[in-house]
C-alpha cells in the first residue's frame, strides 16, 4: 500500500466519463420508462409526430443505456481502476492523457450524432448495431483510442502481474472489437451506385447468415459489455470497499477462461426454431447451460469474498448494492439458460419474458454495479465524503422494488402470451386471435412501466447524491483505505 | 502457464482472442454459401418494394413485428407455412425481429390488402379494436426515397450478383427505366387507396412512403 500513497493518480478522464454515465443514464432510462408507458397507453405515441413513436424510440433506449450509460460507466471505471491496479498514474504520460481526453470527446461527438440519426430513423435495423456506416467508423476510432490507452498504460505499468480486473477489461476490448467489426460489415450503396443517400448501406450478409452474425454479435455484445466489463468492476470494487481479499484465485481463473471459452457459442440460443442449422441451435442451447458454471463461479467468488463479514451489509449500503448485483447476476444467468432449453424457448421466444430477463440483468446487475462503482470512486475523485447514507438506503429499496415489479410482471406477461398463442380448443382450432393476447397484457405493462419509473426515481436520487458529494459534502484529508466515508 | 500469461499482456491478449474467436469460425463459416442459396422461384425485391422495406426499417417495424414463422402448428395455423432458409436469400439485412408485440408479418401479403393497410396505418384501432400499435400518419406525407432504393438494388446486383435483369427475374435497368417501372408498379396500389393526397402526389410523379411500404407488405408471401 506504500506505493499508492506516493503515486498521484489523475482522475480527470474518469470524472468526465462519470458525468457522461449520469447524463446518458437519465436519457436512456427516461426514454425506457416513456416507451414502457406507451405500451400501456398508446396515446403517448403522438407527442412528437413521427419522432415520438415507440418504434423510433426503442433503438434510442437500447443504444442510450448500453452505449451511453453502461459504456460510460465502464470507461469511467477503467480510467480509475486501470491506474490503481497497474500502479502508474496517467499523469506520468502526457500522450496517454491526451488519448484519454480525445477518447472522451470523440465518444461524446459520436454519441450525439448517433442520437440525432436514430431520431431521424437512420438505421440498419440490426439490434444494438443500428448505426449506419459513417458512425460505425466513428465507433471503431473511439474503441481503438480506448485500446491505445489501455495497452499504453499496461506498457508503462509498475505492477508486473495483471490484476483480475485487467483481464476482464482486455477481454471487453478485444471481444467487442471483433464482434462489432464483423457484424457491421456493410457496403455503402452510394459508392457503388453513385446515387441515393450517401450514408445508406446494405449488409454484407443475407438472410439466415445475417441473422447468425447478428445474434453472434447481439448475444455477445451483451456478454462483453453487460457481463465481462461489469465483472472487471466488481473484482476491484467489492474487495476494495469491504477490505476483504478475493475469495479464490483459482475460482477466478476458472471463471475467466471458462467464460471466454463458452460465451461465444451461446449466441445460437436466439435462433432456436429459426432457419439456422439445427446443430447450431443445439450448440447454442447446450453451451448456454454450460455457461452457468463460469457465471456462477464469478458470482460465488464475490459472495464468498464477504465470508465472515456479512455484518457490513448492515453498515455499508455500497456493499449492499454490490452483493445484490452479484445476486441478480446469478439470477439472470440461471434464467437465461432456462430460456435456452428448446422446449422453454418455444414458449418464451418473442414474448415479454425476454425483455423481463434482460432487465433483471441490466437493472439489477449492471445498473447496481455501475452506481456502486461511482459511489466508491466519488470520495476518492473529489476528496469529499459521500453526501448522504440515508438517500443511498432509500435509493436502494426504491430501485429494488422497481426491479421486482419489472421482472415479475414480465414473467407473467410473457408466459401468459406464450400460452395464449398456442392454446387450442377441443377441435384443435386456435383459441385466441392475436389481439386477445395483446389486450390481456395491459395491466402487466402498467406494472412494468411503474417498476421502471421507480428505478428511474432511484437514479435521480443517485444523481442528486453524487452531485451533492461533488459540491457540498465535507472534505476529507486522507484517501480512505476501504469503506467509503459517508454522512448520515 | 496462467501466472506467466498474467505477466505478459501481449500473449494474454492473444490467448483471449483465440479462445473467443474460434467459436465464431466454427459456427459461422461452414455452410455459409449453402444457407445463402435461394429457394426455387424466389425473386429479389423490386425497387418500389425495396423503398418500402427501407421505410419498414426507418420506422423500426421490426421492433414489434417478427418475420419468422417457427415450425409449430400454432404458428402455421396463425401465419402460414413455416419459414425456410432460402426464402430469406435476398434479405439484406434480415428482418426476423426478436419480439412479437404485434403479429408476425412474414406472409402478411397472403391475407391483408392495400385497403386494410391504408386504414390500419391511419388508425390501427379502427380495424383492430384494442390495438396498441401507433398510427403512422407521417407515411402519408413523407415521400419515399426511390433513388436510394435503386442504389441499393444496383449495389446488390453488382456486388452480390443478385439476379436482377435475368429471365423471369425483376427488371432493374437504368435509373430512367426504373423510375418508370416504379410508377407503373405503384399505380394499382394508389388506385386502390382512398387518400386524395397520395393520389395527387402520384399525379405529380411522387411516391409517398405509404405506397412503398404497402407494396413491400403485399409482397411478403
Amino acid at each position: 500500500m506504500q506505493s499508492s500513497n506516493v503515486i498521484n493518480y489523475d482522475y480527470s478522464v474518469a470524472k468526465l466519463f462519470s458525468y457522461a454515465a449520469i447524463l446518458f443514464g437519465i436519457i436512456g432510462m427516461g426514454i425506457g420508462v416513456f416507451i414502457a408507458y406507451q405500451m400501456a397507453f398508446p396515446e403517448l405515441n403522438y407527442l412528437a409526430g413521427e419522432y415520438g413513436t415507440f418504434s423510433r424510440l426503442r433503438p434510442l433506449h437500447t443504444s442510450g443505456v448500453i452505449f451511453g450509460f453502461m459504456l460510460s460507466g465502464i470507461f469511467a471505471t477503467w480510467y480509475y481502476v486501470g491506474q490503481r491496479v497497474l500502479k502508474v498514474s496517467v499523469a506520468e504520460s502526457p500522450f496517454l492523457m491526451f488519448i484519454g481526453k480525445l477518447h472522451f470527446w470523440l465518444y461524446m461527438v459520436v454519441m450525439l450524432v448517433a442520437v440525432v440519426s436514430l431520431f431521424a430513423g437512420v438505421s440498419t435495423s440490426k439490434e444494438y448495431a443500428e448505426l449506419e456506416w459513417p458512425l460505425d467508423i466513428g465507433v471503431v476510432v473511439v474503441w481503438v483510442l480506448w485500446g491505445v490507452h489501455m495497452f499504453g498504460l499496461i506498457g508503462i505499468r509498475r505492477e508486473k502481474t495483471l490484476y483480475i480486473s485487467v483481464w476482464y477489461y482486455i477481454a471487453t476490448f478485444l471481444g467487442v472489437a471483433m464482434l462489432y467489426l464483423f457484424n457491421n460489415m456493410e457496403v455503402p450503396t452510394y459508392f457503388v451506385a453513385g446515387m441515393g443517400k450517401w450514408y445508406h448501406s446494405v449488409s454484407m450478409y443475407a438472410g439466415t447468415n445475417d441473422a447468425l452474425v447478428q445474434w453472434w454479435y447481439g448475444h455477445n455484445a451483451v456478454a462483453f459489455i453487460f457481463t465481462v466489463a461489469i465483472i472487471a468492476q466488481i473484482y476491484y470494487f467489492l474487495p476494495k470497499e469491504s477490505g476483504q481479499p478475493v475469495y479464490s484465485y483459482k475460482l477466478s481463473l476458472l471463471s475467466f477462461w471458462g467464460l471466454m471459452f463458452v460465451y461465444l457459442w451461446a449466441g445460437g440460443h436466439h435462433l432456436i426454431y429459426s432457419t439456422v442449422p439445427d446443430w447450431m441451435q443445439t450448440m447454442g442451447s447446450i453451451f448456454s447451460i454450460v455457461l452457468i458454471l463460469p457465471s456462477w463461479g464469478s458470482a460465488i467468488n464475490m459472495l464468498l469474498t464477504m465470508k465472515g463479514e456479512w455484518g457490513q451489509l448492515k453498515e455499508n449500503p455500497l456493499i449492499k448494492f454490490m452483493v445484490l448485483a452479484s445476486t441478480f447476476y446469478m439470477f439472470s444467468t440461471i434464467e437465461g439458460p432456462i430460456q435456452s432449453i428448446k422446449s422453454v424457448n418455444a414458449l418464451a421466444h418473442f414474448t415479454d419474458w425476454i425483455p423481463g430477463h434482460v432487465h433483471d440483468g441490466t437493472l439489477g446487475w449492471v445498473g447496481f454495479m455501475t452506481m456502486a462503482a461511482m459511489y466508491h470512486m466519488a470520495p476518492r475523485m473529489f476528496k469529499r465524503e459521500l453526501y448522504s447514507k440515508k438517500l443511498m438506503e432509500s435509493q436502494f429499496w426504491i430501485q429494488t422494488t422497481g426491479i421486482v415489479l419489472y421482472f415479475s410482471s414480465m414473467w407473467i406477461a410473457g408466459i401468459t402470451q406464450g400460452m395464449m398463442w398456442r392454446a387450442t380448443d377441443q377441435f384443435g382450432n386456435l383459441s385466441y386471435s392475436f389481439i386477445d393476447t395483446v389486450t390481456v397484457l395491459i395491466p402487466y405493462y402498467v406494472i412494468r412501466a411503474t417498476g421502471g419509473l421507480l428505478y428511474l426515481i432511484g437514479f435521480f436520487i443517485f444523481t442528486y447524491n453524487f452531485y451533492k458529494t461533488m459540491t457540498a459534502s465535507k472534505a476529507i484529508e486522507n484517501e480512505p483505505q476501504h469503506a467509503s466515508p459517508m454522512a448520515a | 502457464m496462467f501466472h506467466w500469461l498474467e505477466k505478459n499482456p501481449f500473449f494474454f491478449a492473444v490467448g483471449v482472442f483465440v479462445v473467443i474467436a474460434y467459436a465464431g469460425i466454427v459456427e459461422i463459416l461452414p455452410d455459409f454459401a449453402e444457407r445463402a442459396r435461394p429457394v426455387e422461384g424466389r425473386k429479389p425485391y423490386t425497387v418500389l418494394q425495396l423503398a418500402g422495406r427501407d421505410v419498414y426499417i426507418k420506422d423500426s417495424c421490426n421492433a414489434c413485428h417478427s418475420q419468422l414463422i417457427r415450425p409449430f402448428k400454432s404458428e402455421t395455423d396463425r401465419y402460414g407455412m413455416y419459414s425456410l432458409s432460402g426464402e430469406f436469400a435476398y434479405d439484406r439485412p434480415f428482418l426476423w425481429g426478436s419480439k412479437r408485440t404485434g403479429p408476425d408479418l412474414m406472409r402478411v401479403g397472403n391475407y391483408r390488402t392495400t385497403d386494410w393497410h391504408e386504414n390500419h396505418m391511419l388508425d390501427p384501432t379502427s380495424i383492430v379494436p384494442g390495438s396498441i400499435m401507433p398510427a403512422y400518419k407521417h407515411m402519408f406525407n413523407n415521400v419515399a426515397d426511390i433513388e436510394t432504393a435503386y442504389a441499393e438494388a444496383y449495389t446488390v446486383k453488382k456486388v452480390f450478383n443478385v439476379p436482377y435483369d435475368q429471365p423471369d427475374m425483376p427488371k432493374l435497368g437504368t435509373w430512367d427505366e426504373a423510375q418508370k417501372a416504379v410508377l407503373e408498379e405503384a399505380k394499382p396500389i394508389v388506385e386502390a387507396m382512398k387518400s386524395q393526397e397520395v393520389k395527387e402526389a402520384y399525379a405529380r410523379g411522387e411516391i409517398k412512403e405509404i405506397v412503398a411500404i404497402i407494396a413491400y407488405l403485399n409482397s411478403l408471401k
